[in-house]
């Protein structure tokens, strides 16, 4: 199978591969997917309690070219980018972004459920609720 | 000069040998006929150039030309004894032994003799990926007509000890049938040292030509038959009805000229070059052989790097190098290798697998830029692994309660 060449440059390049301080309060780390099925995403936000605003995002994850592309392309995205809005990530958009076929779907859905997840730890981590979302439906 | 890419996938099929097309390429051209045709030159040229390809080939087994069956490769081959012997044998019996480790043309058509009505027993593999003879006996029945099991594994290289299955076989009367793809050609294999019946091999797999194999059929000691499963013309003693792929089978005939002539030194200079790679690679933290070490193919190797997935890893350099890997990431199911699941290993160590297949056509220089690309692109991803931060944290990976996905 043949990858897009947006997942080789992600890959080949990967943006923000590292790890945040996970016990500072204004991080918040995602960790989703299972060695067993494949894939294992970690991603991590650095938030301004100020301004609501993610600073910084890294990444590490172990899996396939476009699970590693998906982690990547999620990090660039959501630097700059208010809580709020980093919520309206979808998976469809990095399928998109990415050319993913289907059957590496579960890839960006596993991006989305990160992002998600690391939302969540930020909130909690804060005094607020966690927010519940709908089960990924690709699974 | 080193070309690019290199080819470390000779177990999934080899590059043929120059000298094998160049015997095809007659009975292509000017010897096209159908070998089935008695009156003309034509039909003679055909059946004289595929007696010889039987001889040669019988002669690479030790067999008796007669015993040699072609068909069109070995997943035919499996279909026709397996199916074969369940149709010739009914009034014996219609219990089959297999391992769950066997090629899906095994697997698959002993599925299908369950829904014909038939029996079968899948015999687990010990963590070697060997079977255990002890089980093996245990499982015969007085209904138990054949046993099915492969010479060498596909996936690890596992050779099983077919001279002490066929012993068994024999003390129970029993057939063995063995799908020999792997090891034909590749280490000695002889049908009567080693006491088998029935033997699925293929051309592609020996620097011969796709689409041409052969079931070997014990004819004496005893006398062996199949029930044909294709209906025609009554080729190849009515077991195959179809017209002779001469030029294939020709080629497969030269290939197995060539294999016995050189077995010997391609095996010694092979297993060199299989050793070096997995030395250097053994030296990466974490990294485990899966199978046998002692009973295996000289040319094959299949290694687990932990904390990196395997279709990650080959996409670090699978431009360059052709590898597989016992990752099924690819696929819907995203089950990794069933064959890898069968030694125990855990999901995240079969997803973490790479299998070398080296062969005829590698040379050093080659190996050299295997090892050097795939220790760096594992390092790399081992950088990029959460779970490699955490197993250097000294975080039990075990114990964490993952995110059912």
């Amino acid at each position: 199978m043949a990858y897009s060449e947006k997942v080789i440059d992600h890959y080949q390049n990967p943006k923000n591969v590292g790890t945040l301080d996970k016990s500072s309060k204004n991080v918040g780390t995602g960790l989703v997917g299972a060695p067993e099925c494949g894939d294992v995403m970690r991603l991590q936000i650095e938030v301004d309690d100020a301004t609501g605003m993610i600073t910084d995002a890294k990444f590490k994850t172990f899996g396939c070219g476009s699970a590693i592309a998906s982690s990547s392309l999620a990090t660039e995205w959501l630097k700059g980018k208010s809580i709020d809005e980093a919520l309206t990530v979808d998976n469809m958009d990095f399928v998109e972004e990415l050319n993913l076929p289907p059957v590496k779907i579960h890839c960006s859905v596993l991006a989305e459920d990160a992002i998600k997840a690391a939302i969540n730890d930020y909130r909690v981590k804060n005094g607020m609720d966690s927010i519940k979302f709908e089960e990924s439906v690709v699974h | 000069m080193l070309k690019l890419p290199i080819y470390l996938d000779n177990n999934a099929t080899t590059p043929m040998d120059p000298r094998v097309l160049e015997a095809m390429t007659p009975y292509f051209l000017e010897h096209f006929g159908n070998a089935a045709s008695r009156n003309h030159p034509f039909g003679w040229e055909a059946e004289e150039a595929v007696d010889y390809a039987r001889e040669q080939v019988a002669k690479l087994i030790g067999a008796d030309p007669k015993e040699i069956i072609f068909t069109s490769g070995a997943t035919e081959g499996d279909n026709l004894a397996i199916k074969g012997i369940f149709e010739m044998y009914a009034s014996k019996g219609n219990h089959i032994i297999t391992a769950t480790t066997e090629h899906k043309a095994v697997l698959d058509t002993c599925k299908h003799i369950e829904k014909a009505g038939g029996e079968v027993t899948y015999l687990k593999v010990k963590p070697d990926g060997l079977i255990d003879l002890n089980e093996l006996e245990a499982a015969i029945r007085p209904t138990t007509i054949l046993i099915a099991i492969m010479y060498a594994n596909n996936e690890i290289g596992t050779v099983q000890p077919i001279s002490a299955i066929s012993a068994i076989a024999k003390k129970h009367g029993v057939l063995l049938f063995t799908d020999a793809v792997q090891a034909v050609g590749k280490i000695p294999v002889d049908v009567n040292k080693d006491g088998i019946d029935l033997m699925a091999f293929t051309a592609h797999k020996m620097y011969g030509p796709k689409g041409v194999g052969a079931l070997y059929v014990r004819r004496k000691n005893p006398r062996v038959k199949v029930t044909a499963q294709m209906d025609g013309g009554g080729h190849e003693r009515g077991m195959r009805s179809g017209t002779l792929n001469v030029p294939g089978i020709v080629g497969f005939g030269k290939a197995c000229e060539i294999c016995m002539q050189d077995m010997e030194a391609d095996t010694k200079r092979i297993s060199k070059l299989r050793d070096k790679l997995e030395t250097e690679l053994m030296k990466l933290e974490e990294a485990y052989i899966n199978g046998s070490t002692e009973h295996r193919l000289p040319h094959v190797t299949n290694i687990s790097f932990k904390h990196v997935e395997g279709e990650g890893l080959l996409m670090g350099f699978n431009k360059n190098i052709a590898l597989s890997s016992g990752s099924a990431c690819t696929s819907a199911s995203l089950e990794p290798s069933y064959v890898l699941k069968a030694l125990g290993l855990g999901d995240d160590l079969a997803h973490s697998s790479l299998r070398f297949g080296l062969g005829r056509f590698t040379n050093e220089e080659q190996i050299d830029y295997t090892i050097k690309a795939i220790s760096e692109t594992v390092l790399k991803l081992r950088d990029m692994s959460p779970l490699w931060e955490m197993y250097k944290e000294g975080i039990d990976l075990s114990k964490i309660e993952w995110a059912a996905h």
